[in-house]
């Protein structure tokens, strides 16, 4: 049995570790992981639906790296619709220039496929490690940013208001019913994206460590 | 179990189970009895409420204009469900809409506050319904309206046109809608204004008929021709197809040119006439400037120009003259015969072009009838109007009868008839007066309704009944009743139609049209006082207005929502105002506030949980410019 400690101790003792060139097979899969990014760029984050006798088919909200997308079809606005809903619980219009997210979202995408496609030109194994802990951090910012708005939208709502109701967080993933709402919130094709993104790198790190491994034995 | 045999005895439990096995089959008979009747046993009654039945939430297959006679309004309802869906309002004003209430439709109606809508015609490419307009004519006050199937809204009233009094024989579209073709009904001594002793009838006053224009891209109507003809009542009419392309036929009754009492003046002679006109030489002696200007119209004189107008004659007081699908047969019916004629195209351009002739009227040719018919189909007491099917028949109404009589075109054989309740006017299938009908679907526009509904008062609905057309025998399938009064319809697949259900925010050019709150004002320019107004879920933005008496008010009001069906109205009593406004739509209310006082606005069109408290408030100052005239005592 070896600690955790043990792990990274054995690291630092061989920091010949992190100087260690990239495998081809490991560039390959941050090749991937980087070209996974860019439907993250062009496809929905989340998604949220609104269901009710009303609008049985819902009505839909898409959130994307740089915009906010209300369902349209030539019969209704759905952003304008939740905004009309909304403001007779008090709650703020969802606006897009509300969002500072969608002027550093994309950037911060494209910051961190530049950082990828360096580590697989320059090929060490810090680079990697490098783009993955910002990954980690970017991920988990973005994550708690979203369920931060979520929370203001839902708790910042206009005393004066024709319905007062509790202050209430939407649901960031799963099901809520919220008055005669029932809100769906899930993932987009954009998220599965980052998640390809970071599961590749974790590979590429996994295979190296690997390879380094073997090459020792 | 031998201990309770024991202890109840051997008899006792046989009555017991006799009993038990009883009452088990009793109730069962009861269930029986008591459940609804089956298919089987329902018989022609389940099948005709399968034939008619839509589900909820479903939708109809077909659209049916049916024309709101002297209601002003179209109708529209499904087929074959027949509920009716919703009303157009065209010649006449509409609270339900607020249609007649804001200027941009007040100036379309004009003085006016009745019409006698007549035949609903939808426009048409290469004589196949393309859904983009429907036409009606106004048989009262002489008006053609253009209605938007885009959003179901009248978009041009033209008229009265000059010359045309009782606009009754329209509309009906040429196969490319070049022109809605309509006719006049009674004759008049022209121009219009020009008054003639009735003695002088005959040579003093004159029919004509019309072709109006319409430009391909907009559907703006503006006159093209007209064709003056002898004081004759023009009835009804079609346009020609296919190889009698380029034709429009009318029918004719009166050709005594009598007056007094015309129901028995003017039915002496056994024939009246149907006259063929030739819509694209008229349109070239127009061009060619061969047409006089009457009334600031373009007026041909068939006596100057040869070739435009034929006459023909047909049994007498006709009411229909219907062209079939392929353009090759025109059926005119004598109201008071029991045949109807079917007239070969190609008969009748022979006989033009070898100038078989029976004598002339004023000038205008007269075709030998035995020349032109082909056929007379015994179908029936007092025929009036055909239309066709995709199988080669005609189905022709019988007011007199009461029926519908189902003919074969070519054999000219009756294969079918049906009582029908009671005295049909006109008849509407699927499609039916297209080159491409689609059966299936026929309905009887009857003129009474005799008590076959819950008992209303005198004032009694017309009724409208749909026939099932698909089989060998026509069926009843649906009694529908309707208001006053299906002159015509037209029935069009639902899938040619693609209304919008809001106008788009993006189209709305409206310079006056505000949509945000913070863009909501009212302005004062001397005693005109503007108001730019937002209707929205729950309110009505300015909530107050405050004029001084005698101030000219214009309301510029909004709705800005993007949502089916969020329509808000705006009610204002007292002051005899009432707009409704669908989402997406800017419109103009305008009076002047002559009255003091305190006069709250309100939303008329339910839209929310809250439309109740959509409301506000238009303060009248006294004083103002009426004060000294108006002063409230």
């Amino acid at each position: 049995m070896e600690g955790k400690t043990g792990i990274i101790s054995r690291l630092m003792r061989e920091a010949s570790f992190f100087d260690q060139p990239l495998a081809p097979r490991c560039r390959l899969a941050i090749l991937i992981g980087v070209l996974a990014l860019i439907p993250a760029l062009f496809f929905p984050l989340w998604h949220m639906t609104f269901r009710s006798n009303q609008y049985p088919d819902g009505l839909s909200l898409h959130i994307y790296a740089s915009q906010l997308e209300g369902g349209k079809t030539p019969q209704r606005d759905d952003l304008r619709e939740i905004n009309a809903l909304n403001h007779y619980i008090g709650m703020r219009p969802l606006l897009e220039s509300d969002f500072s997210e969608f002027t550093w979202l994309p950037f911060a995408i494209g910051g961190l496929a530049l950082l990828a496609l360096r580590a697989t030109v320059i090929g060490k194994m810090s680079n990697l490690i490098d783009v993955f802990v910002l990954f980690a951090y970017f991920g988990l910012y973005s994550f708690w940013s979203f369920y931060h708005r979520l929370y203001l939208y839902g708790h910042n709502l206009d005393p004066t208001a024709a319905i007062k109701v509790a202050p209430f967080t939407p649901p960031l993933i799963g099901t809520q019913v919220v008055g005669n709402f029932t809100v769906n919130s899930y993932p987009g094709l954009a998220s599965y994206a980052l998640v390809t993104f970071a599961v590749m790198l974790t590979a590429a790190i996994l295979l190296s460590w690997k390879s380094a491994k073997a090459q020792k034995q | 179990m031998n201990a309770i045999i024991e202890k109840y005895g051997k008899t006792r439990l046989a009555w017991l189970g006799a009993g038990a096995l009883f009452t088990l089959i009793l109730s069962l008979t009861v269930v029986s009895c008591n459940k609804a009747p089956s298919a089987e046993e329902l018989g022609g009654a389940a099948e005709s409420a399968v034939a008619s039945y839509v589900a909820p939430g479903d939708t109809d297959e077909y659209y049916l204009f049916y024309s709101g006679g002297h209601s002003g309004n179209v109708y529209v309802a499904g087929v074959p469900s027949m509920r009716h869906i919703s009303t157009i309002p065209v010649f006449a004003p509409y609270p339900a809409t607020g249609y007649g209430f804001d200027a941009e439709s007040k100036k379309m109606l004009g003085d006016y506050t009745w019409g006698d809508v007549h035949h609903p015609a939808i426009s048409e490419t290469k004589g196949d319904y393309d859904g983009r307009w429907l036409f009606v004519n106004d048989n009262g006050n002489n008006r053609i309206a253009r209605i938007d199937l885009r959003d179901f809204k009248t978009k041009q009233i033209l008229g009265p046109v000059p010359n045309v009094s009782g606009f009754h024989g329209g509309s009906f579209v040429t196969p490319n809608t070049e022109y809605v073709l309509a006719a006049s009904r009674f004759s008049v001594p022209l121009p219009k204004g020009t008054v003639a002793p009735i003695e002088e009838y005959a040579t003093k006053y004159s029919g004509v008929v019309s072709g109006i224009k319409v430009d391909p891209a907009s559907g703006e109507m503006s006159v093209g021709f007209q064709v003056l003809t002898p004081p004759f009542n023009w009835d009804l009419g079609d346009a020609g197809k296919g190889p009698s392309d380029g034709w429009a036929f009318w029918t004719s009754y009166n050709t005594e040119r009598a007056t007094g009492k015309l129901e028995v003046t003017s039915t002496q002679k056994d024939r009246d006439y149907i006259a063929a006109v030739n819509w694209k030489a008229a349109e070239k002696a127009v061009a060619e400037g061969k047409a006089d200007t009457i009334s600031g119209v373009k007026v041909i004189d068939p006596k100057k120009v040869e070739g435009v107008i034929y006459l023909i004659p047909c049994s007498k007081s006709p009411h229909g003259v219907d062209v079939s699908p392929d353009g090759k047969y025109f059926i005119g019916s004598g109201k008071l015969q029991s045949i109807t004629t079917a007239y070969n195209v190609e008969k009748m351009l022979t006989a033009i072009q070898k100038k078989d002739f029976s004598g002339n009227e004023d000038g205008i040719p007269v075709l030998n009838y035995d020349s032109v018919k082909d056929a007379e189909v015994n179908v029936g007491l007092g025929p009036l109007h055909t239309q066709f099917d995709d199988q080669g028949y005609a189905y022709t109404s019988l007011f007199v009868e009461s029926a519908v009589a189902k003919w074969k075109l070519g054999t000219w054989e009756v294969a079918d008839k049906i009582p029908v309740s009671y005295n049909i006017g006109h008849l509407a299938t699927a499609e039916g007066d297209t080159v491409n009908p689609d059966g299936k679907y026929l309905i009887a526009l009857n003129k009474l309704s005799h008590g076959r509904h819950l008992n209303v008062g005198p004032s009694q609905p017309e009724s409208s009944q749909l026939i099932n057309i698909s089989g060998e025998k026509m069926k009843l399938v649906y009694d529908a009743f309707t208001e006053p009064e299906p002159h015509y319809a037209q029935i069009i697949k639902a899938d040619k139609l693609k209304p919008i259900e809001v106008y788009p925010k993006e189209e709305n050019k409206n310079p006056n049209a505000v949509w945000d709150v913070k863009d909501t004002k009212v302005e004062r320019n001397g005693n005109a006082v503007t108001v730019k107004m937002i209707a929205v879920r729950s309110t009505l933005e300015p909530t107050k207005i405050e004029v001084n008496q005698g101030d000219k008010v214009t309301i510029y009001i909004t709705n800005i929502e993007q949502t089916t069906d969020e329509l808000h109205g705006f009610g204002l009593g007292e002051y005899n105002i009432n707009v409704v406004i669908d989402p997406g739509e800017t419109k103009t209310i305008e009076f002047v506030a002559d009255k003091p006082g305190i006069f709250p606005y309100y939303c008329t069109n339910f839209c929310s949980a809250l439309h109740q408290e959509m409301q506000g408030y238009l303060l009248v100052k006294p004083g103002g410019s009426l004060a000294a005239v108006k002063a409230p005592k």
